[in-house]
């Protein structure tokens, strides 16, 4: 799978950032999810769709090697990861977020789930594994 | 407790005391959240004699226990004061990401008392609740101070501000949030500016505690995989609301010159289609709805305005302002009614109210019953200067405005020379978007409603049109069954445009609930307490309002004396002996007095045991 973001689709609804938190981590909280919807108004009205590219700068950096890669996606072990920050600051999408109750990052590892759930078509798989036009 | 973020945040301005209690759990069974809490918190905490605007009346936040959940449109707070439009019972709701950043703080409501020594605005970022200087802010404009608190907080604060409209207490003041929504309706941001609030500030992390996080992610997928399969999510959303300006000329429903009729031969000018092909930017949707119908436009200044050649951004015109600002003052041209959208958006101004106290101020001035030296101007229906002067001298209070700036029922009280007339309102709330003279059941649900006309109680017109429009017959029992249903929305703090407009099942609210709440509650429970709060916002009425009663439901003396004069609705009006029959069956069916009085019977059913004991004690039963 791999992501492509049209954000001119996007409508700020932040579906995205529910369902990955809730799919993802089990929990009720968008400031734990992998994707965040960022806004610009008023100027020029428009939403920005902030998630990792899987470019693997934060895998190269890792003191531990805690973040690997698994089929397309750079995935973190949780249980490997002290917290360093060091893949953070790397993070040139500054798409590694950190949570204060979090001591590892939380990263895209590439579920699905938003292209799924997306209301708008805004992010879709270029690889065709996940088809979900509504 | 599941579902909820666990706390109510006390904020006093007069002492700067901050304090947090926990929501006790028979105020959420019995009241859900959203209005229920703050309907419930205004009733009990509120004494009679407070006036909207001393530092004793309150202003309560309240986002519901499915706000902030994963399903379609969980994102609406509601807001409510004892209002200084109507000085009963006030709320309105609004989108945006408001609701949903306060749960992941961890509140269910947010009470605000007292009044700050001088402008403040409120942070909330989690645990940490502070009241800081606005001197920077104050004076500014809503979008405007929303902008800077921004850049000066950080992007994911959630921002509500008011415009300078409520700083000078204008009586239909809104309160402002993420770039366009509003809390439009009762004066609100009047309240907050008499306590010197400017903005409130929220940042949440916190996770929302499920009774089964697998159940609502299943649920909710379900929820969201049922929208996208509704015709209406392609048909609808590319117009939003809209795309209903067409339909309801055609029903002879469109409010127009200050509702003199109801039909507007430029309709066409400034439907749906038109604001899509000129002006739209983007959709912009609420906090996890799929079905946008914030529509995000790029307009300019209209012809003489000194703005022409500036690129001039708003959310909308969404129908009501398109009815209010378009059709009600006569403009013709879906830019004109973005550009005034913006000017009340900036100002701080309710567009339904600021459409109705414009085309009040036209229509007493074409009649001579104000005149130039009087307003420093001349004013035509379809002059788009006209209605920008007028809301422009409102929210300042310059003028006439100052007299505007109260709402037509004072206004009309103040300016005399029979313009009693011309004010469109009931219990001192302007009329919104839907000219009911052919419509009983729309009618009845503008006399009835809790905070005075507004539709979003009862939208009964598709109902009038659906089954007969000169027939009184069934039209009460509609109108009772929607006004519980819809507000249980705000009850729970999710849109319900899904259900409305798209035709979402409401059977999933149902289904989502217990596994949001653990609570296993029926659609009839849920029903039950959106009653019981319909019941209590009408003591409330009955409480703070002096000879409440039938009197207050009554609509403009226009809707039931003058003939429409043109349009499909030609010749229609209800006569006073018809309104009188619509209370007579809704009173009875709702099980109150003929002067519109609960009765203890009643109180102690939907167990509100002491509300009965109030009113008793008042003579008031």
């Amino acid at each position: 799978m791999k992501l492509r973001l049209v954000e001119d689709l996007c409508s700020g609804c932040r579906v995205c950032e529910m369902v990955c938190a809730l799919h993802n981590r089990g929990e009720q909280n968008p400031k734990k999810s992998a994707i965040r919807i960022r806004g610009e108004f008023p100027v020029p009205g428009k939403y920005h769709i902030l998630v990792c590219d899987q470019c693997g700068k934060c895998a190269e950096v890792c003191p531990t090697g805690a973040i690997t890669r698994k089929d397309k996606a750079y995935v973190i072990d949780r249980d490997e990861c002290t917290g360093c920050g060091l893949c953070v600051d790397v993070c040139d999408g500054k798409t590694m977020f950190t949570h204060t109750s979090e001591v590892a990052p939380i990263k895209c590892e590439l579920c699905g789930e938003c292209v799924r759930l997306c209301p708008r078509n805004a992010i879709v798989d270029l690889d065709g594994e996940i088809v979900a036009p509504k | 407790m599941n579902g909820y973020g666990g706390k109510i945040l006390r904020i006093d301005l007069s002492s700067g005391h901050v304090r947090t209690e926990p929501v006790p759990e028979e105020l959420a069974r019995k009241f859900l959240g959203g209005r229920g809490f703050a309907a419930k918190l205004l009733y009990d905490e509120l004494d009679p004699a407070t006036e909207p605007f001393s530092p004793a009346n309150m202003v309560v936040f309240a986002p519901g226990p499915l706000s902030g959940v994963f399903l379609p449109g969980s994102g609406k707070v509601t807001l409510a004061s004892k209002s200084p439009a109507t000085g009963g019972y006030g709320d309105s709701n609004m989108g945006g990401h408001m609701a949903s950043e306060l749960k992941y703080a961890g509140y269910d409501a947010v009470v605000i008392t007292g009044a700050a020594a001088k402008p403040g605005y409120i942070l909330i970022d989690d645990d940490r609740v502070e009241v800081r200087d606005a001197a920077k802010y104050w004076g500014r404009g809503a979008i405007e101070s929303e902008r800077m608190l921004l850049d000066d907080l950080g992007e994911d604060f959630r921002v509500a501000t008011i415009g300078p409209a409520g700083e000078k207490l204008v009586r239909f003041a809104c309160v402002s949030h993420d770039f366009g929504r509003q809390a439009g309706r009762t004066g609100i941001g009047a309240v907050l500016g008499s306590k010197k609030v400017k903005a409130i500030a929220v940042r949440g992390s916190k996770t929302i505690p499920l009774a089964d996080p697998k159940g609502v992610l299943a649920k909710g997928r379900e929820m969201f995989e049922a929208c996208f399969s509704k015709p209406g999510f392609k048909e609808w959303t590319p117009y939003g609301t809209a795309g209903v300006t067409d339909w309801v000329n055609e029903v002879g429903a469109f409010p127009t010159r200050n509702f003199q009729t109801s039909f507007f031969d430029g309709h066409k000018e400034i439907n749906g289609q038109r604001l899509k092909e000129k002006i739209l930017i983007t959709d912009k949707g609420c906090f996890g709805c799929p079905i946008p119908c914030g529509k995000y436009s790029r307009t300019k200044g209209f012809a003489g305005s000194g703005r022409e050649k500036e690129t001039i951004y708003v959310e909308g015109p969404e129908y009501e302002t398109i009815a209010l600002l378009g059709g009600n003052c006569g403009i013709r041209d879906i830019e004109d009614v973005a550009y005034l959208n913006h000017v009340c958006d900036e100002l701080g101004l309710d567009t339904i109210s600021g459409g109705n106290v414009a085309a009040f101020a036209i229509e007493c001035y074409e009649r001579g019953i104000i005149g130039r030296d009087k307003v420093g101007r001349e004013l035509r229906f379809g002059d788009t200067g006209s209605v920008a002067y007028l809301l422009e001298q409102t929210a300042r209070r310059e003028g006439i405005g100052d007299v505007l700036a109260d709402g037509v029922k004072a206004a009309a009280a103040k300016l005399g020379g029979g313009s009693e007339r011309f004010a469109i309102h009931v219990k001192g709330l302007e009329v919104s978007g839907y000219e009911p003279r052919w419509a009983p059941a729309m009618m009845l649900s503008y006399m009835t409603a809790d905070i005075g006309a507004h539709h979003n109680r009862s939208w009964a017109i598709t109902h009038d049109v659906a089954t007969g429009r000169d027939t009184l017959e069934g039209k009460v029992d509609k109108v009772i069954e929607l006004q519980h249903t819809r507000p249980l929305f705000d009850l729970l703090g999710v849109c319900r445009l899904q259900w409305v407009e798209i035709g979402f099942d409401l059977r999933y609210y149902e289904e989502i609930f217990p596994l949001v709440t653990g609570w296993k509650y029926t659609w009839k429970d849920l029903l039950m307490a959106s009653e019981r709060v319909w019941n209590l916002t009408r003591a409330f009425n009955i409480k703070h309002i002096e000879g409440f009663g039938r009197s207050y439901d009554y609509p403009p003396a226009r809707f039931s004396e003058e003939p429409v004069p043109d349009g499909p609705a030609k010749g229609k009006y209800i006569p006073r002996e018809k309104l009188d029959s619509l209370l007579d069956e809704y009173y009875a069916k709702r099980g109150w007095s003929k002067d519109g009085r609960p009765t203890e019977a009643g109180l102690m059913r939907l167990g509100l045991d002491g509300v009965a004991d109030d009113l008793a004690r008042l003579g008031r039963l």
